[in-house]
C-alpha cells in the first residue's frame, strides 16, 4: 500500500514523536508513505481568521502536488491539517466562485479527486485491523488508556466523514486491536484550547486540565492523542496546571502510534518516548515491561 | 445585556448582510436555542455567549459585536457548528467578523490573539512552513511578554523539540499565492 504523506509543520518540529512513531508503525504494517515534495504549511490554526481564501488555497496548493507525483491518496496525521484539507476540498467542490479564485491563486487546477485520509481510518479498516493482533509482541492489556480525539478529527462531521462526532470509536478500536484496554469517558472530543497555546495560555491550562481530570476519573493510566496540538497542550502545560490547581496531574500523554509501536515490539528510543515533558515511559513498567 | 432601547436602521441590515456574505452563512436561521453556548468550551470567558453574539449580528448591532471579546476567544473547535440544529456554520460567522474587523482596522478586545494570527501568516510568508522558534520570538517581541512560558520553553529546548534553524524553500510559493489573492480582493 502506497500513500502520499503530508506531515504538516508540527510533525517536523514539536510533534516529531508523531512523525517518527507513525513511520515506524507504517513500516511494520507494510504501509509505504511518500512525503510530498515541497509541501507548504496549510495555514491551520490561524489563516482562516485572516482570509478564508488563503485557508482554502494553501491546502489546495498541497493537494495539487499529488498528481505530479502519481499519487491519489494522502495521509494527514495532524488533526488540524486534516480538517483544513477536508474543508478546503469541500469548499472548492461546492462553490464555483471560490474554486475559480483558488485556481487563479495557486496557478494549478484544483484536485477534486484526491482522497484525504487520516491514518486511523486506514488502521481501523480491513485488511490492516485484522493484521494488527498478529503483530503484537508486548502484551499491554493491563494498560488503561483514554483515547482523546480532540476537536478536528471528527468536526465538522459532514465534511471530515471520519467518525461519529460526539462519541467516536476509531482510535479505541485500533488500540484495542493491539490489546490495550481503552476506557469509556465523556471528554473524547472536548477542546483542549487548541491554537491558544501561545496567544491565550490561561485558557489552554484550564481546558487541558479539565480533559486530564476527566481521564483520571475514568481510571486511565495515560491519554492517547492523534493531534500534535492536543499533545503539546496536554503534555507541556502540566507544570502550569500544578501551579494553578494545586496538584500536579503527572498524566502521560502519548500518540496512539507510540502505543501501537510499543505493542509491536519497537524500541522506546525509536518511538521517541523520551521526548515528552511528562514522563511517559513509566506506564510500561506497570504492565511488566521496562522501557 | 442592559435594557436600553436599541436602534435598528438600514445600516444594521447592511451589517447583518455583510457578515452573512463574508462568512457564507445565513445568520437569520438562528432561532436562539442556545446549543452553541452550552457546548462552547470557552463560553465561561466570554462577555456574550455565541447565542447572544448571533442575536446581536441578526439585529445588526455592529458596535455590540465589534466590542465583544467573543470571536477573539473562539478556539475554532467547531463544536457550535457541529451541533447547530439549523446547520449554521457559527464558527465561520465568528471568523467573518474577525476578518471584517481587520479589513476595517478596528481594535480587537484581545489584541494578542490578532497579533498571533498575523505573526503566524508572516512566518508562513517567510518560510513556507511554520518555524516555531521564530514565531515564538516574534510573538514575545510584539506582546512584550518575555518571561511568560520561559520554563516550559527551556524544557522543550532541552528535549530538542524545536528546529533551531528555519528553512526557506516554501516561502516563495506562499508569497505568490498571497499576492494573487490580494489582487483578487482589490477587484
Amino acid at each position: 500500500m502506497k500513500y502520499g504523506y503530508y506531515p504538516g509543520c508540527s510533525l517536523h518540529s514539536t510533534g516529531q514523536e508523531f512523525d517518527r512513531s507513525l513511520k515506524a508503525v507504517c513500516n511494520t504494517l507494510g504501509v509505504e508513505l511518500v512525503e510530498l515534495d515541497k509541501w507548504v504549511c496549510c495555514g491551520a490554526g490561524a489563516a482562516h481568521n485572516l482570509s478564508q481564501l488563503m485557508a482554502i488555497a494553501l491546502p489546495m496548493a498541497n493537494l495539487a502536488l499529488l498528481p505530479e507525483m502519481g499519487l491519489e491518496e494522502v495521509i494527514i496525521p495532524c488533526a488540524s491539517c486534516f480538517s483544513r484539507f477536508k474543508i478546503a476540498q469541500h469548499s472548492i467542490k461546492t462553490d464555483k466562485k471560490i474554486r475559480r479564485k483558488v485556481v487563479d491563486a495557486i496557478h494549478k487546477d484544483c484536485n477534486d479527486e484526491a482522497r484525504v485520509t487520516h491514518p486511523l481510518s486506514i488502521f481501523s479498516q480491513e485488511p490492516l485491523v485484522s493484521r494488527i493482533p498478529d503483530l503484537v509482541e508486548r502484551n499491554l492489556s493491563g494498560l488503561k488508556v483514554a483515547c482523546y480525539y480532540g476537536c478536528l478529527l471528527t468536526r465538522p462531521p459532514k465534511i471530515t466523514e471520519f467518525d461519529v462526532a460526539e462519541y467516536p470509536m476509531t482510535m479505541d478500536n485500533v488500540l484495542r486491536a493491539t490489546g490495550v484496554t481503552t476506557v469509556d469517558w465523556p471528554y473524547k472530543t472536548i477542546c483542549c484550547g487548541a491554537s491558544f497555546a501561545l496567544s491565550k495560555p490561561d485558557i489552554v491550562v484550564k481546558l487541558s486540565h479539565d480533559v486530564i481530570q476527566e481521564a483520571k476519573s475514568a481510571g486511565a493510566d495515560a491519554i492517547a492523542v492523534a493531534c500534535p496540538l492536543c499533545h503539546a497542550n496536554l503534555d507541556t502545560r502540566q507544570d502550569d496546571m500544578a501551579k494553578q490547581f494545586g496538584a500536579h496531574p503527572r498524566m502521560p500523554i502519548l500518540y496512539f502510534t507510540q502505543l501501537m509501536g510499543y505493542s509491536f515490539g519497537i524500541s522506546p528510543a525509536e518511538l521517541y518516548l523520551h521526548k515528552h515533558l511528562t514522563d511517559a515511559e513509566r506506564i510500561f513498567e506497570k504492565v511488566g515491561h521496562a522501557a | 445585556m442592559n435594557e436600553t432601547a436599541i436602534q435598528i436602521n438600514e445600516n444594521s441590515v447592511r451589517f447583518t448582510d455583510v457578515v452573512s456574505a463574508v462568512g457564507g452563512v445565513d445568520v437569520s436561521y438562528c432561532y436562539q436555542c442556545g446549543k452553541c453556548a452550552t457546548g462552547c468550551p470557552v463560553a465561561y470567558e466570554m462577555d456574550l455567549v455565541p447565542t447572544q453574539l448571533m442575536h446581536a449580528i441578526q439585529l445588526g448591532l455592529e458596535d455590540v459585536v465589534y466590542n465583544s471579546k467573543t470571536m477573539w476567544l473562539c478556539a475554532s473547535c467547531l463544536m457550535c457548528t457541529t451541533r447547530c440544529p439549523q446547520d449554521i456554520d457559527i464558527a465561520e460567522a465568528l471568523s467573518a467578523i474577525k476578518i471584517l474587523m481587520v479589513r476595517e482596522q478596528r481594535k480587537p478586545r484581545l489584541p494578542d490573539v490578532l497579533k498571533f494570527n498575523k505573526i503566524f501568516l508572516q512566518n508562513l510568508n517567510l518560510f513556507g512552513r511554520i518555524y516555531e522558534l521564530g514565531m515564538v520570538g516574534m510573538l514575545k517581541l510584539k506582546t512584550g511578554k518575555y518571561t511568560e512560558d520561559m520554563a516550559m520553553g527551556m524544557k522543550m529546548l532541552k528535549k530538542d523539540k524545536f528546529n533551531l534553524l528555519p528553512r526557506f524553500e516554501g516561502g516563495r510559493v506562499v508569497r505568490k499565492i498571497r499576492k494573487r489573492l490580494k489582487k483578487q480582493e482589490k477587484k
